[in-house]
């Protein structure tokens, strides 16, 4: 279970997250909407590690760690993967070598044998024919020269690669066509599980016709303002952000 | 697997701050007195059963030396070098012919051993008689000719290449079984005054390895020698001599490493290389020599000439060098460009670390018609480091439709650590073309969480970036060779971030 209790973050002296309370229970995937700028993307790389935040208050633990006590890597190993806002570029760095480093680094971690070329291959193929994604993909730099679209799918890539037991999509359905919609929640929907968890950071009442989330939040100005059913997604889509702040 | 490969598995083990080969051995060495003067070269000459010619050829690189000033534009720093504190002869000393393995000195073997390299190449390398007739199993052959302090220990597969009409030999051994070759070549690219230490080395050399193929001749496996610099206050002077006569082809490794000490030691090789029509060379270098601790003490001052002649038409000379170690490295692989329609090439990846010092690039001097030369350099700072690129392109007159493409990239990685570019073109022919592009960049901070976040470390994270920056020129290596210089890239970089 993820649980985030008062969680307060600023970046550059300026205060992001004003209290987040949050929890997303073993086995559930839960939805976090918000208008641009509300602080989405800043709680999801807190909860994952990246410098330059300073926390100025509260807790957060997953399966009783704490998390902001933990090395990014370290976070990565016990089962948080962060699908990124914006992928990053790394020129000249191949894919497959980014895709089985990354694998092969949190194996170790976990005492398991690392994968071999040929092993790694196998499995990335059959991963990528289930997202659709043509096999050059592996051969090119990581997200260089991808279309946003792409970047997106590389990202869900990752996902069913590293197998997260705690997966944070950061409006990873932005720039996706309707197909690739698809097949993006399919995969999401194909880690469903008991032992998986999710936080759903999205714009559009549309992916959750997809991914139907247990429960949906609204994060407004750095806090959890309400919190619901799917219904609740489908309010906001109707009725804007305006309804909640008068709430 | 070959020797190097094997070698640099057993180096990435080492933790930050560690030198893998800072060992000695300890064998029996005969040296000649310290310091320099006209009965040292004598010496070395009489030791070597050298023709007059030669000795006569040294003792005038000797005089020309002495009237020489070291080089000072280079922007690397360090305090002044005593030559005359400093051995010029040191060899092993030789026990004849031993039959198997258990005959040879167990320290040479232990050396070896350290090394990486493996049990038969051992066997060849120490001169175990009918060791290197048949390649190991199971692996890609490679030649190797071991220079161990100054005298080349043994020579492997020669038998093989010799099948072929190819001579890979120690310099010393040409002397004396293919002189003709040695005189018409020796110093006809690189002359003895050409700078100060090459002029040293003219003087001085003492081993080194030579290389001839024959006419249509393309050789059939990857010739390799392993340098290694081993007894105290020796300097190194290897002298290389590689040529491929017309539509000749040869690909040529070269790696080092050298013992851990506090004190500096004088590495001045000089290699020249020669093409001949349709003729085609590929050298490169993983150079790892000591870099010195992270304070700058001890460290190997690389300062090596190395230049190719294109005299052929269509001949081509194609440079590539991973430079992680040395406390200062001041070397420009160079192409002169005298056959029409000939093609120059220098693919350069140069790590400064901590104090490390590098003033590196090349020269491309177009005289033929339609020559063309690409430069790529990719340099990166950590640490303290510096890292200067400085090239020259040069386009004489008649070198019509002549092309350079140059690109020249820095990464730094710190605050504290330096990267300068210094591009000279001097272009005299108006139809030539030159291009030039340099960028200068940091690795993002947004690279290092991405990656950290799909699990690895921060230092793993930090050399798939810089392996990912240097990639063009890492693809330039035979495979095996890119294994192991990816693998020195990370370890040349440890401790460079957090
Ligand atoms: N380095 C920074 N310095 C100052 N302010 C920052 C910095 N990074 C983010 N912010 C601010 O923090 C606030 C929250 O940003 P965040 O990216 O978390 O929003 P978001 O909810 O993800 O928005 P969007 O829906 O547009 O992705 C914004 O006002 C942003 O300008
Ligand atoms: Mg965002």
């Amino acid at each position: 279970m993820l649980k985030i209790e008062g969680l307060r973050a600023e970046i550059e002296g300026k205060e992001i997250l004003k209290g987040i309370d949050l929890e997303v229970p073993t086995g559930e995937i839960h939805a976090i909407m918000g208008p641009n700028g509300s602080g989405k993307s800043t709680l999801s790389y807190v909860l994952s590690g990246r410098e330059g935040y300073e926390i100025t208050g509260g807790s957060a633990t997953f399966n009783g760690q704490d998390l902001l006590a933990m090395e990014p890597e370290e976070r990565a190993a016990t089962g948080l993967f962060l699908a990124f806002q914006y992928p990053v570029e790394l020129p000249g760095v191949g894919n497959a070598n980014f895709l089985r480093t990354a694998l092969n680094a949190q194996r170790r971690a976990k005492g398991e044998s690392e994968l071999d070329a040929m092993q790694f291959l196998k499995l990335a193929r059959e991963r990528m024919r289930a997202l659709s994604m043509p096999e050059d993909m592996l051969k090119r730099g990581v997200n260089v020269g991808f279309s946003g679209g792409e970047k997106k799918r590389n990202e869900v890539l990752q996902m069913a690669l590293l197998k997260p037991s705690l997966a944070i999509l950061d409006e990873t359905d932005s720039g996706l066509d309707i197909d690739a919609l698809k097949i993006v929640a399919d995969g999401v929907n194909a880690m469903r599980g008991p032992d998986f968890s999710s936080l759903v950071i999205t714009h559009y009442q549309r992916l959750l016709d997809y991914i139907v989330p247990d429960r949906v939040h609204v994060l407004m100005q750095g806090r959890i303002v309400q919190s619901g059913g799917p219904e609740l997604a489908k309010q906001l889509e109707a009725s804007g952000y305006a309804s909640v702040e008068a709430a | 697997m070959p020797a190097v490969t094997e070698t640099i598995d057993t180096v990435a083990a080492v933790t930050s701050g560690t030198y893998k080969y800072g060992f000695e051995t300890e064998i029996e060495m005969e040296f000649a007195p310290k310091g320099l003067n006209e009965d040292i070269v004598r010496f070395i000459s009489a030791k070597k059963n050298e023709p007059d010619w030669l000795l006569a050829w040294r003792l005038k690189a000797f005089a020309m030396w002495k009237t020489m000033e070291e080089p000072h534009w280079p922007a690397v720093s360090y305090p002044q070098i005593d030559y005359q504190d400093a051995y010029y002869y040191a060899a092993p000393v030789k026990k004849q012919g031993p039959r198997s393995l258990d005959e040879v000195d167990p320290e040479l073997l232990r050396t070896y051993e350290k090394l990486g390299i493996p049990l038969k190449e051992q066997a060849i390398l120490a001169g175990v008689e009918g060791a290197g007739e048949s390649p190991a199993e199971g692996r890609m052959p490679i030649a190797v000719d071991a220079v161990f302090d100054s005298v080349s220990v043994a020579t492997s597969y020669k038998e093989r290449l010799g099948k072929e009409g190819i001579i890979f030999c120690s310099i010393s051994e040409a002397v004396q079984e293919h002189p003709e070759l040695v005189r018409q070549y020796l110093g006809s690219v690189v002359p003895q005054g050409d700078n100060f230490f090459a002029a040293l080395n003219s003087a001085v050399f003492t081993d080194g390895s030579f290389v001839y193929i024959p006419k249509g001749v393309r050789c059939p496996m990857e010739l390799s020698t392993y340098f290694r610099i081993n007894a105290k206050s020796t300097g190194q002077f290897e002298r290389t001599l590689i040529i491929a006569d017309e539509g000749a082809t040869v690909s040529y490794l070269e790696g080092c490493t050298a013992p851990m000490r506090d004190e500096n030691q004088l590495h001045a090789a000089v290699v020249e290389l020669v093409a001949l029509d349709d003729a085609s060379i590929k050298y490169s270098t993983v150079q790892n020599w000591y870099p010195g601790d992270e304070n700058g003490v001890g460290g190997i001052y690389n300062f090596v000439t190395k230049r190719g002649a294109c005299r052929g038409k269509r001949s081509k000379i194609s440079w590539t060098q991973v430079e992680t170690g040395s406390s200062i490295t001041w070397k420009y692989p160079s192409c002169i460009l005298q056959g029409d329609d000939s093609v120059g090439e220098f693919y350069s990846v140069a790590i400064t670390n901590n104090r490390q010092q590098a003033d590196t690039g090349t020269k491309m001097i177009h005289i033929g018609r339609n020559t063309r030369s690409t430069i790529v350099s990719k340099g990166i700072s950590a640490g303290k480091g510096q890292n200067t690129y400085r090239g020259l392109v040069k386009i004489l007159p008649k070198a019509s439709g002549a092309r350079n493409f140059t690109q020249c990239d820095s990464l730094l990685i710190g605050d504290q650590c330096g990267a300068h570019t210094v591009p000279y073109i001097e272009n005299r022919c108006i139809s030539a073309k030159v291009e030039h592009e340099a960028t200068t960049s940091r690795i993002a901070e947004d690279q290092l969480f991405y990656c950290r976040q799909r699990g690895l470390s921060e230092e793993d994270a930090v050399g798939l970036i810089v392996n990912g920056f240097c990639r063009e020129v890492l693809k330039e290596l035979p495979m095996e060779f890119a294994v192991e210089a990816q693998k020195l890239l990370q370890i040349s970089l440890e401790g460079s971030v957090g």
